[in-house]
């Protein structure tokens, strides 16, 4: 499905900042892997997933999505292929644009856009289905700004926009971690419920290590731009946390402080 | 009765000058882009119209010359801006300046005069007088006024609405989301630039036809006017949501101004005045808000501590 081969990434190459985020990194997911990513604060988590979306290009290696090679594209069009889910609830959605409106536009990920009308009265009705599966309440108000929606419905919503197409590989970034623990559960609930319905390949970043071992079917922990462990199955759903921390002692560089990893 | 006239002739370059507005507020409302374009499109639109006509060309046919011209500009500041990465407000400087070049080249000199030649404004006249209206220059202009800013209003109101033109909006709300949907934005902007200058330049050219001249330094303040205008209209129709509604509240605040300025001139200021006050009146439009929201939390915050003392 995503084959990431000696992937390389550095910041700020040639000046005193210069730094190595992400580091020869190597990668293979299958159809269907819903994969959790951990590491510590500045391990490359979010640059690798940034690297996959082509928000900026990598120094080297490739990326191949679906038997096509894709580090070379441009941001949008790499977006036909993929779901994005940002930490920040903002940065989704468009918040002076209307609920539905912003469904209509996700719609159309991936399709050219021309000048037919934005949003078509049928969409409204799948809209307004699909809402009503969030069990937020949201389905009637659809002509609502989305400005006056709460961070954790706003994430909601972009896990919708995100999947409303569906994608073959979906990112999600830390995409709970802004909301509070009650809406996080809700949140990270609807992700299991899509990804089972929709049958979707992805890679969810979390700081919450039961999170990382409840969710997914494989786990791999990240280091210095490096991935330093890869678990998956039934030795994935035996991990406790005190296994990860210690495991993240033992094999990151620094042997640093384990609590970095808990964000 | 004098001032009724001003009046009148205030109501007509504000219905001209509104479709600039409009075109300023596709731009810095919708795509959040500050745009320096204008004061360069604006008189390019006016130069191109001048020098069409001077020889020979149809009113009509200049005009639509001029829209062209104008989105040729907007094009430019947008490809300075998407391909040679130069920040937004720089590069629409740059092509302003380099405009200015250019009006003096499209029009051979510093102005040209209309008064002995043909205009849209003296063809509808005839067209009145001919079924029985005479009417004035002014209240010819409040006719051809109106229908074009109706006309842009219902073309912008259903580009806005398409597939394209909702990706604009969001672009200009949230560039990180429309790339993630799969949009590119160097595109949005592009295309976004090119119809506001368009706008602008279809303003320039009939503000041309209607004073009977064209000059190269005829558009100099004109972004801030455009800006007036809008400001004034989001201050009075402060409530408004819907796009159609605000594109209104753009062409009132339009109107508006230009009465201030007839206020003011019968005031016994000056016209060199006019920039300055246009400054103040801005400045003023956008502290108001801000004042009164401050005043209203300052009271909610009052109200809160008296009734904490009370419990
Ligand atoms: N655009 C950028 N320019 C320069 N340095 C950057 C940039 N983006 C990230 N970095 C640096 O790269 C390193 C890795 O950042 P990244 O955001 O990938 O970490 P992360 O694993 O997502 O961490 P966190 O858990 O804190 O989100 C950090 O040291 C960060 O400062
Ligand atoms: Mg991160």
């Amino acid at each position: 499905m995503l084959k990431i081969e000696n992937l390389t990434k550095t910041f700020d190459p040639g000046t005193v900042n210069e730094k190595r985020v992400i580091d020869q990194l190597n990668l293979q997911i299958s159809q269907g892997d819903f994969i959790t990513v951990i590491g510590g604060n500045g391990a490359g988590k979010s640059t690798m997933l940034n690297l996959i979306c082509g928000v900026y290009p990598a120094d080297g290696g490739k990326i191949i999505l679906a038997g096509s090679e894709i580090q070379d594209m441009p941001e949008h069009k790499r977006a036909k292929d993929l779901g994005r889910v940002f930490q920040d609830p903002l940065m989704g959605t468009a918040a002076n644009m209307q609920l539905d409106e912003n469904l209509a536009l996700a719609f159309r990920r991936g399709k050219r856009r021309g000048l037919n009308w934005g949003i078509l009265e049928e969409e409204r009705e799948i809209y307004q289905k699909r809402l009503a599966r969030l069990g937020l309440g949201l389905e009637n108000r659809l002509s609502d700004k989305i400005g006056l929606l709460s961070g954790g419905q706003r994430q909601a919503v972009t896990l919708l926009m995100a999947t409303l197409n569906t994608p073959k590989l979906l990112l999600l970034d830390e995409h709970t971690a802004a909301l509070d623990p009650n809406t996080a559960e809700i949140v990270l609930d609807l992700t299991d419920q899509i990804i089972v319905e929709q049958n979707l390949t992805a890679l969810m970043v979390t700081h919450n290590m039961q999170a990382a071992i409840d969710h997914g079917n494989r786990l791999i922990m990240m280091d210095e731009g490096k991935i330093i462990y890869d678990v998956r199955g039934a030795e994935k759903r035996n991990l406790k946390v005190e296994d990860l921390l210690r495991l993240f002692q033992e094999l990151s560089a620094g042997g640093g402080p384990s609590d970095t990893m808990l964000g | 009765m004098q001032f009724l006239l001003a009046v009148e002739g205030a109501v007509a370059q504000g219905l001209l000058w509104a479709i600039l507005a409009l075109g300023s507020y596709i731009t810095f409302r919708l795509l959040n882009f500050t745009d320096m374009t204008v004061d360069g499109s604006f008189t390019t639109g006016a130069c191109v119209t001048a020098i069409c006509i001077a020889n020979g060309i149809p009113p009509i046919i200049a005009l639509l010359i001029s829209f062209v011209a104008g989105g040729l500009a907007g094009g430019i500041t947008g490809f300075l801006h998407n391909k040679l990465e130069i920040p937004e407000v720089l590069a629409g400087i740059l092509t302003q300046i380099s405009l200015y070049s250019i009006n003096l080249r499209i029009l051979g000199r510093a102005n040209q005069q209309l008064l002995q030649y043909d205009t849209i404004f003296k063809q509808v006249q005839r067209l009145f007088a001919s079924i029985g209206l005479e009417l004035s220059s002014d209240r010819i202009a409040i006719v051809i006024g109106l229908f074009f800013v109706i006309l842009v209003i219902l073309v912008l109101y259903w580009f806005f609405g398409t597939e394209i033109g909702s990706m604009i909006r969001a672009t200009g709300n949230n560039e990180a989301m429309v790339r993630a949907l799969g949009q590119n934005t160097e595109h949005t902007k592009f295309i976004a630039l090119i119809i506001a200058n368009s706008c602008i330049a279809i303003a320039g050219s009939l503000v041309g036809m209607y004073q009977g001249a064209a000059d190269v330094g005829m558009g100099a303040g004109a972004i801030v006017i455009g800006l007036a205008s809008i400001v004034i209209g989001e201050v009075i129709l402060r409530r408004v949501v819907a796009f159609g509604s605000k594109m209104i509240a753009v062409v009132v605040g339009s109107v508006i101004y230009r009465i201030i300025v007839a206020l003011v001139l019968q005031l016994g200021l000056s016209t060199n005045d006019l920039k300055l006050i246009t400054a103040l009146i801005v400045a003023l439009a956008l502290f108001l808000p801000n004042a009164v929201s401050k005043h209203n939390a300052k009271k909610a915050r009052e109200l809160a501590a008296k009734e904490s003392q009370n419990a």
